[in-house]
């Protein structure tokens, strides 16, 4: 089963049976499931997904799908088929922060791709690539729908936007001080700059 | 001052919060729909307003909902498109971020036109702090019995929740968002049968975007004949502008439809004008999907007159020398962009976003990207401007949805107005593109 579905990824038994919400995720998960009539809890996937993703390193592993499968008592290939179709969803491991650019016209127009080399400089990895520490990954984005305050990245649940060099220096320095998994279901997501 | 109805308090300090919301007169449309209205009548007074929907396509919102089968015993949905991944368009994160209560005023009014017991925010996944925003201002609403049963103790009961999605432009297409919130990849599907009859889980469902929604709130309280004296002709109400790119002062501008195009990008009330005293060369006036236009069309109409902010007026002359008011995304750019380049960030854009049913949008969006990426490389030939131009020319009307016409519209114009610019690059085989650098020298701050 999963190790076919999930192709190149190796499935791992004995992780598969450590996985597990912890009580207070899996507490979400059941307010999720229960925004969807009965029957249909396999509409509660995508959010899910979200809270898996931040609740077992940041990507979704072979072991982590075929538990969300378990839980919403679907089939393992429904979760990875959403899985791989989604940007948001990490189908391999990735750094604690993903820096995630905004590529599209409005911030290329203003500078969008000047920010991505100079953290690709900075950094010194390229656009999706992860820094040996495990700490970054660098990855760029479609339009995140933040134009006006262009150029943009996205970390986890924080925009920042207005980026100049500066700005990205001190976040990257706030980041890497912090040393946390962030992700998209942050709740402090307002300490942005 | 142009008048505003849907963001006018979002000066209000803590305007997110039910409380201040309902100091400076919300959820007063829940209060007179439910209290002294019928259902039939909300959506007589949306169909008087002549409200378009919002999201792109500017189709009656009265019509739509008029449409919406009522089956016994079937429940019907409302779900509020909040995908917004338009590129230029930001304008319903900015209301639901700052005004939350606002989309959740308009989601019970119009569930109550509708008789939906049950409605869905459907947000992008990356607006997933917007999200919370929305979620708190739900429960406060709930605290409070704007939701919940017996609303102001009538028998309409309402329960609204919000879905986050995982990251895909194609679901902002109403059925593949329908695809999504059932859990699954977002295919867009067959049509017919349309969600009004066959929606969310196969029950008769009403899509509509956030700020269509938001805008049944003052339609209620004002009637829906005095909404349609603002505006002009079948444009009527106001519109939210998502402003970008070369100008003084971008963000989000509620504007009476009907301004004229020269006062939105010069006005100080507005954009003010483009930046570092250049001058704009062109305007892509309705997000990344719409026909781009030089300055001399976007200013003025072919037939020489002013041209306004009204869906009528931007798409006088058709794709010919027109163009669409689509989702309000707005970009400006001004006389060092290369054309080319924009079209390239759309074109991979759409390329990365095609979800693959089709081959004419799967294949066609990635040989022009491809196509694209050569003329930044300095190695397209001449033939290469002929044989994008054919390739878009084969994907519009042959596919399942919209966006594989949405990849080949921007393409089409850009060639039809500037031409020049890829031949230019043709013969020279050379790109230099200067529209990106640090000119402004803003990132380094040096
Ligand atoms: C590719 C594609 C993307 C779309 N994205 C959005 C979107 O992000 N938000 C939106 O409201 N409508 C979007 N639409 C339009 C919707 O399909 C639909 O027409 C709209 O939600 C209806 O609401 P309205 O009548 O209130 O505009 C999109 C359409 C297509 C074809
Ligand atoms: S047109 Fe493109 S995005 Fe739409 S259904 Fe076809 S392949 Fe998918
Ligand atoms: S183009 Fe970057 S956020 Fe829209």
């Amino acid at each position: 089963m999963g190790s076919q579905v999930h192709g190149a990824q190796k499935f791992d038994n004995a992780k598969r049976a450590e996985i597990k919400f912890s009580d207070e995720a899996m507490k979400i998960v059941e307010t999720i499931i229960s925004r969807y009539p009965e029957g249909k809890q396999k509409s509660a996937l995508l959010p899910v997904l979200h809270v898996a993703q931040a609740e077992f390193g940041g990507w979704l592993s072979p072991e982590t799908m075929d538990y969300v499968a378990s839980i919403l008592n679907i089939k393992p290939v429904e979760v990875f088929e959403v899985a791989s179709f989604y940007t948001m969803y990490n189908l391999k491991p990735v750094g604690k922060c993903v820096l995630e650019v905004c590529q599209t016209s409005s911030c290329w127009l203003n500078g969008a791709e000047d920010i991505v080399k100079y953290i690709e400089k900075k950094l010194n990895i390229k656009v999706g690539e992860t820094t040996k520490d495990g700490m970054f990954t660098l990855k760029v984005a479609e339009c995140l729908g933040s134009c006006g305050t262009a150029p943009m990245l996205q970390c986890g649940a924080s925009y920042h936007e207005n980026l100049t060099y500066e700005k990205v220096d001190t976040i990257l320095e706030n980041y890497r001080a912090e040393g946390k998994l962030r992700s998209y279901t942050d709740l402090d997501y307002k300490n942005t700059l | 001052m142009g008048r505003k109805l849907l963001i006018h308090n979002d000066h209000i300090p803590n305007i997110h919060t039910l409380d201040v919301y309902r100091a400076h007169g919300g959820y007063a449309s829940v209060e007179k729909a439910l209290k002294i209205m019928q259902p039939d009548q909300v959506t007589e007074e949306v169909k008087k307003s002549g409200l378009r929907g919002r999201g792109g396509a500017g189709f009656p919102t009265g019509m739509k909902w008029s449409f919406l089968a009522k089956p016994e015993g079937v429940p019907r949905y409302l779900v509020c498109n909040a995908d917004e991944s338009e590129p230029g368009t930001f304008k319903d994160r900015y209301l639901m971020e700052k005004i939350p209560h606002a989309l959740i005023e308009g989601m019970i009014t119009s569930s109550f036109a509708l008789g939906a017991k049950q409605s869905y925010i459907y947000i992008r996944g990356e607006y997933f702090y917007v999200a919370r925003i929305l979620e708190a201002a739900i429960a406060e609403a709930y605290a409070a019995g704007w939701l919940g049963k017996n609303i102001l103790g009538t028998d309409f009961s309402h329960d609204c929740s919000v879905q986050v999605g995982g990251g895909a432009y194609i679901c902002g297409e109403e059925t593949a968002l329908l695809e999504s919130l059932e859990g699954k990849r977002g295919n867009p599907r067959i049509k017919p049968p349309f969600p009004a009859v066959a929606g969310l889980w196969g029950c008769p469902t009403v899509v509509n975007n956030v700020e269509t929604i938001a805008a049944v709130v003052p339609i209620v309280n004002m009637g829906g004949e005095e909404y349609a004296k603002i505006g002009v002709g079948k444009s009527t109400g106001t519109k939210l502008i998502s402003a970008s790119g070369h100008i003084n002062k971008p963000g989000v501008y509620e504007i009476e439809l009907g301004i004229t195009v020269e006062e939105f990008i010069y006005g100080e009330e507005y954009c003010g004008g483009i930046r570092n005293g250049k001058k704009l060369k062109a305007v892509v006036a309705g997000g990344s999907s719409v026909p781009i236009l030089p300055t001399e069309l976007i200013l003025k109409t072919a037939k020489g007159e002013p041209r306004l902010m009204t869906y009528e007026s931007l798409s006088d002359g058709g794709f010919q020398t027109g163009t669409m008011l689509g989702s309000g995304g707005f970009i400006a750019m001004d006389e060092d962009t290369s054309i080319v380049k924009n079209l390239f960030t759309f074109s991979r854009f759409y390329h990365h976003e095609s979800c693959g049913q089709c081959s004419p949008c799967r294949e066609g969006t990635g040989w022009i990207e491809k196509i694209l990426k050569k003329f930044l490389d300095g190695t397209a030939n001449e033939s290469d401007v002929d044989l994008l131009w054919d390739i878009q020319s084969k994907i519009e009307g042959k596919t399942i949805c919209p966006l594989g016409e949405a990849a080949a519209w921007p393409v089409a114009a850009a060639i039809r107005h500037f031409k020049h610019e890829f031949l230019e690059i043709a013969r020279n085989k050379k790109f230099t593109d200067i529209s990106h650098y640090d000119r402004l020298n803003k990132l380094a701050r040096v």
